[in-house]
């Protein structure tokens, strides 16, 4: 940590006195890049403006953001999970790869659906060219919209048809890719390493579970299910799974994931439910009891 | 901003440009030595792995953890030492530096590499794993490894110490050190380092503890000296 410190006063002593010489020493690193002051976001036909975003954030979201973007608004101390930090523009909502910057959509999206289960609402009561100006403020909090662009959204191929077999396939991979490790063996996110998870500020993190709805975090579509375990969830312990599943592999893990969420009509748990193996197994899984076992009988 | 980088840049390429045409000093001096404690370090802990019976098995008695690695003489592994002032930076080595998960484990603990150099990393476990590095200049990423896949291959553009740490396993912590030059040395067991081939000058040198932080100590060498310098650092008992 103290090596960071000094690397940060060393960079700032280069950028302030500009001497080639400096180029030899430790903290010798070309001084570094500074946010965009103005920005600009391309959605669609859309094109977001960050001058006119800054008044809506500073309405809207500062609260829980902060004034300096960091996620440190006067009503952080009350939410969890903690507000994003966009100075740092790690985000967990992305169609692009693992450690790049999202796309000025996946932005979009995700001020147009809010995030489930978290203080983040659906800002629905915007309108379109509002979201859009909101994305390209967002953008001049972090140097990394300067030096870097966005990564290349990870292709999502045309669903196949849903079968038998896609379920049961995606459950062997379940098992195979150790989902179930944090995500529980019925996906309720009680798996062996489920209570030892943090997120990338050490804050304890819980893994999705899957019976409680069929809203996940970053969208409710099967397409968004497919992205989420493709591009992983920066920030937190959920990995990128882009490298080692096939398209095909992945659509069937979707058609699985899709069974977990006993409590929501799919066509994926009517097909699974429409089995005898498949019938028992969401019977099986049917709360009985309240949570605390007293007993209750609906 | 752009044109200021690019003129640092310029000025460090003709610099190195200049040193490489001079050719490396055939009687480059060395700078030798041993890192040490004082105190009583933290008692480590063995590690419990019955979570993950594929790995435990692996293991007759449980191995410890390795936040301070402290050998015999209160010396210490897994210290990085380098020339953090003097030397210009240098460019990547074409060889990868690899970081290997075996037995819920990773190895080596410190892996010490370069800005740019390719870092290759397997999994020889027989259970899934995700490398989850954690770094605050660099890009964060995350990665699923399951057994009998492809090595993960990476690089870092930054220089900077970052822990690694495996979500699933969460025993699992390891640490990359991302150098800017090809002067650096990891302790072994017996605490010893070498930096060699140095030419004439004054240098920092930099020690790195991942518990303990770093410390720093100014070098002159002159000709092809051997310097034997050394690093204490004060261990916590916690």
């Amino acid at each position: 940590m103290r090596n960071i410190s000094s690397l940060k006063f060393c960079l700032s002593v280069a950028s302030a006195l500009v001497l080639p010489l400096a180029a030899f020493g430790q903290g010798d690193q070309a001084p570094a890049a500074k946010p965009a002051s103005h920005m600009e976001s391309h959605i669609g036909n859309l094109t977001g403006n960050s001058d006119a975003g800054r008044q809506l954030y500073f309405r809207y979201c500062w609260g829980c953001h902060g004034p300096h973007g960091d996620g440190n608004g006067e009503n952080a101390p009350w939410v969890t999970p903690q507000p994003r930090n966009f100075v740092a523009a790690v985000f967990k909502c992305r169609s692009t790869p693992t450690g790049t910057l999202p796309t000025d959509e996946d932005l979009y999206n995700s001020i147009r659906r809010g995030f489930n289960f978290t203080n983040m609402p659906s800002w629905l009561a915007l309108t379109a060219q509002e979201r859009a100006n909101l994305v390209a403020f967002i953008k001049t909090f972090s140097p990394r919209w300067v030096t870097e662009k966005p990564g290349t959204p990870i292709p999502v191929p045309a669903e196949p048809k849903l079968t038998i077999e896609s379920i049961k396939h995606g459950g062997e991979l379940f098992q195979k890719l150790e989902c179930w490790k944090c995500h529980g063996q019925e996906g309720r996110g009680d798996g062996p390493s489920a209570s030892t998870l943090t997120d990338s500020n050490d804050q304890p993190i819980r893994p999705y579970n899957f019976t409680s709805d069929n809203r996940s975090k970053c969208g409710s579509t099967n397409q968004d299910l497919y992205k989420i375990f493709m591009s992983g969830v920066d920030g937190t312990p959920m990995p990128s799974f882009a490298d080692v599943v096939k398209p095909e592999d992945a659509w069937d893990l979707v058609h699985y994931l899709r069974t977990l969420q006993y409590n929501n009509p799919s066509p994926e748990l009517t097909l699974w439910e429409s089995t005898p193996e498949g019938k028992a197994i969401v019977a099986a899984k049917q709360v009985k009891e309240t949570a605390t076992g007293s007993g209750f009988k609906p | 901003m752009q044109m200021k980088q690019v003129v640092i840049a310029g000025a460090a390429m003709l610099a190195a440009c200049a040193l490489a045409t001079a050719g490396p000093n055939p009687a480059g001096g060395t700078i030798t030595g041993k890192v040490t404690y004082t105190g009583t370090p933290a008692k480590m802990k063995p590690i419990d792995m019955s979570k993950e019976p594929s790995c435990a098995k692996m293991y007759t008695t449980p191995p410890m953890a390795e936040t301070v690695v402290a050998g015999p003489g209160d010396t210490l592994a897994d210290v990085v030492v380098y020339v953090s002032a003097g030397v210009p930076d240098d460019p990547a080595p074409s060889s990868a530096a690899v970081f290997t998960q075996k037995g819920c484990r990773y190895i080596p603990h410190v892996l010490a590499f370069q800005v740019n150099q390719e870092l290759k990393i397997v999994n020889e476990d027989q259970t899934s794993h995700n490398i989850h590095p954690l770094p605050k200049l660099n890009r964060e990423w995350n990665k699923s490894q399951p057994p009998g896949t492809p090595p993960i291959s990476e690089k870092y553009d930054k220089a900077e110490f970052i822990p690694v740490k495996c979500n699933v396993h969460p025993w699992m912590h390891g640490n990359f050190a991302v150098m800017k030059n090809s002067h650096y040395s990891v302790t072994g067991d017996n605490g010893t380092f070498t930096l060699g081939n140095l030419p004439p000058g004054k240098y920092t040198i930099t020690a790195w503890q991942e518990s303990y932080g770093d410390q720093s100590q100014d070098v002159t060498i002159s000709g092809g000296e051997t310097k034997t310098i050394s690093f204490v650092f004060k261990a916590k008992p916690y």
